[in-house]
């Protein structure tokens, strides 16, 4: 069996996320060659087949000129399966190659079992076992879901050059907004989800951080929603964290928070739904109104 | 100008999630539905970018579905879209994501649209697929994962959100389409007026049958809840009692309370 994986590379660097396609290819025990629109300069440590097209050519985003070079690669290679991260990169470039290729997609696998590959289903609640019936599939894997490994060694490279014509124009990044809270230093963190309900609750949330003497976190939907800025979002589009203490207020754990936090020491989770997917990582799940339990709480840690 | 709007029906997702007799989605049986919460983003952004454009616009939503999918495109109207179109497929279920991006392609091409929005993925698939598919079966540019939107002079300028707080800016030419991230607006709640509205509101129903051009490239083998990994302690019971037995497993546990 043999896999393509497409490495990532972004603001002139090689991101290692790129080793994850390696722990996935070895869990599937395929072979690999890799495919990345990079640099000379940034090679990764793979003794393999590389597919490289110079990004300083090709643009670190042009999914249309992206799409021509990995065909082309896809074209020598025969790959059985076409392997991406389920990244801003990923889940943009992996459909416009299936399409191409009239392949199947299967979109962030966490999992092999029963000879599929298993995805997550109903904002992680549930799991699906997907099956491509295409001789050739594209697949995503999910962000940490494989243990990342470095093969080692320097790659045979093939060089891809290609048209750039495209119907997009990269403008240009723009940056993170400074944080004004640097949640990665916090001891206790004490974090609000879509569960308190309103705006207005916001500070029960704040007022059981202050007793344990921690700072205050939130998950996405809360940002989203105005109720706490942004500096304070924790997961893979805010702050990742690990502090001694991670309390989360009704936070039902979508994949993006659990990877922002779950290197926490501990996790006090508190949550009406005691299917809610933070209790798969969760030390403990209180079921309980996080409105009725937080106050509580404080006024029982002020005595 | 004519923009589409994309839009699927979820379950809500604090519901309790069974599998259905034959193992492969939920039982619907005791489920609320609701509109997939990235297409009420994608509807926002349509409804405001119509009232931008004016008379010169018509703004169409779509959903493929049992006839409940009908309450869908009612909300989609209420908030401002001006005609909707259900295409009629009970077994929208068994359909993976190239069918359903085919059949929204095959409408599209029928009535030739400039812009095309969907929500970044569904809340119960999570494929994100079918936007990019679509815009790859039409040949139209395309760039996901909106958190910021500008049409001028028939280019629109899309904000893509990265990884880590990073975003990229890009600028594509009409005919395009679009996919939309949480937050990328504050969705509206539509008022009573534009509700009776919206019930006069022509929405054309499809057969799936019309649209429908290619068998499925994948198949769902099962579905069920995940392992439980063990370990975590899940604790019931009387507020009180909870916040003793808490403070006491902190106190044991970790080196924040002494």
């Amino acid at each position: 069996m043999k896999t393509l994986l497409v490495g990532e590379y972004r603001e002139g660097k090689l991101l290692d996320t790129t080793y994850e396609l390696f722990g996935f290819a070895s869990q599937l025990g395929a072979e690999t060659a890799l495919f990345l629109v990079g640099s000379d300069s940034q090679l990764p440590a793979y003794g393999g087949t590389l597919y490289l097209a110079d990004a300083g050519r090709h643009g670190e985003y042009n999914p249309d000129c992206h799409k021509r070079l990995l065909v082309q690669a896809i074209e020598k290679e025969q790959p059985d399966y076409i392997v991406f991260l389920h990244s801003s990169y990923g889940w943009d470039l992996a459909p416009r190659i299936a399409a191409t290729l009239r392949a199947a997609q299967v979109s962030e696998i966490v999992a092999l079992v029963d000879g599929g590959f298993e995805v997550g289903s109903c904002n992680a609640k549930m799991r699906r076992t997907v099956k491509p019936t295409s001789p050739k599939a594209v697949l995503t894997i999910q962000a940490g879901a494989f243990p990342a490994q470095q093969p080692g060694g320097a790659p045979q490279l093939q060089r891809l050059e290609a048209d750039l014509a495209s119907a997009l124009e990269f403008v240009g990044y723009e940056p993170a907004e400074p944080k004004d809270v640097d949640l990665a230093k916090a001891e206790v963190i004490v974090s609000a989800g879509r569960g308190i309900g309103k705006k207005d609750n916001v500070p029960v949330i704040q007022a059981l951080a202050k007793a344990l003497g921690g700072e205050l976190g939130a998950s996405r939907p809360v940002v989203d929603a105005g109720w706490v800025e942004h500096s304070h979002q924790v997961g893979t589009t805010g702050q990742t964290v690990s502090p001694k203490l991670y309390v989360a207020c009704g936070i039902s754990g979508a994949i993006q928070h659990l990877a922002g936090m779950k290197k926490s020491d501990f996790i006090l989770a508190i949550n009406k739904d005691k299917d809610a997917p933070i209790g798969e990582i969760a030390d403990v799940l209180v079921v309980a109104d996080v409105l009725q339990f937080a106050p509580a709480l404080t006024a029982k840690l002020a005595n | 100008m004519k923009i589409l709007v994309c839009i699927k029906q979820v379950p809500d997702m604090e519901s309790r999630f069974k599998p259905n007799a034959n193992g492969t989605w939920f039982e619907e049986a005791d489920l609320a539905f609701r509109m997939n919460e990235y297409d009420e983003y994608a509807v926002e952004q349509a409804v405001a970018l119509r009232e931008q454009l004016g008379d010169g616009a018509e703004l169409t939503v779509l959903s493929i579905g049992p006839d409940r999918v009908v309450e869908a495109i009612k909300k989609a109207l209420a908030m401002g879209c001006d005609r909707g179109v259900h295409v009629q497929d009970p077994d929208v279920a068994q359909k993976d994501p190239w069918q359903i991006a085919d059949m929204i392609a095959a409408y599209a091409r029928r009535y030739g649209f400039d812009l095309i929005f969907t929500g970044m993925q569904s809340q119960d698939r999570g494929s994100a697929q079918v936007g990019v598919t679509v815009a790859e079966q039409l040949g139209m540019a395309c760039a996901t994962t909106l958190v910021g939107f500008a049409f001028d002079n028939g280019v629109v300028t899309a904000k893509r959100e990265l990884e880590g707080g990073l975003k990229g800016v890009v600028k594509l030419k009409a005919p395009a389409l679009v996919t939309c991230q949480l937050g990328l607006n504050i969705p509206r709640y539509p008022t009573l007026p534009n509700i009776m509205k919206a019930k006069k509101k022509e929405i054309e129903a499809i057969p799936a049958a019309d649209l429908l051009t290619v068998a499925p490239l994948a198949a769902t083998a099962r579905f069920y809840p995940p392992a439980k990994k063990g370990g975590g302690l899940l604790l019931e019971g009387d507020v009180g009692d909870l916040v003793d037995r808490v403070i006491g497993i902190l106190k044991e546990k970790t080196a924040v309370l002494r």
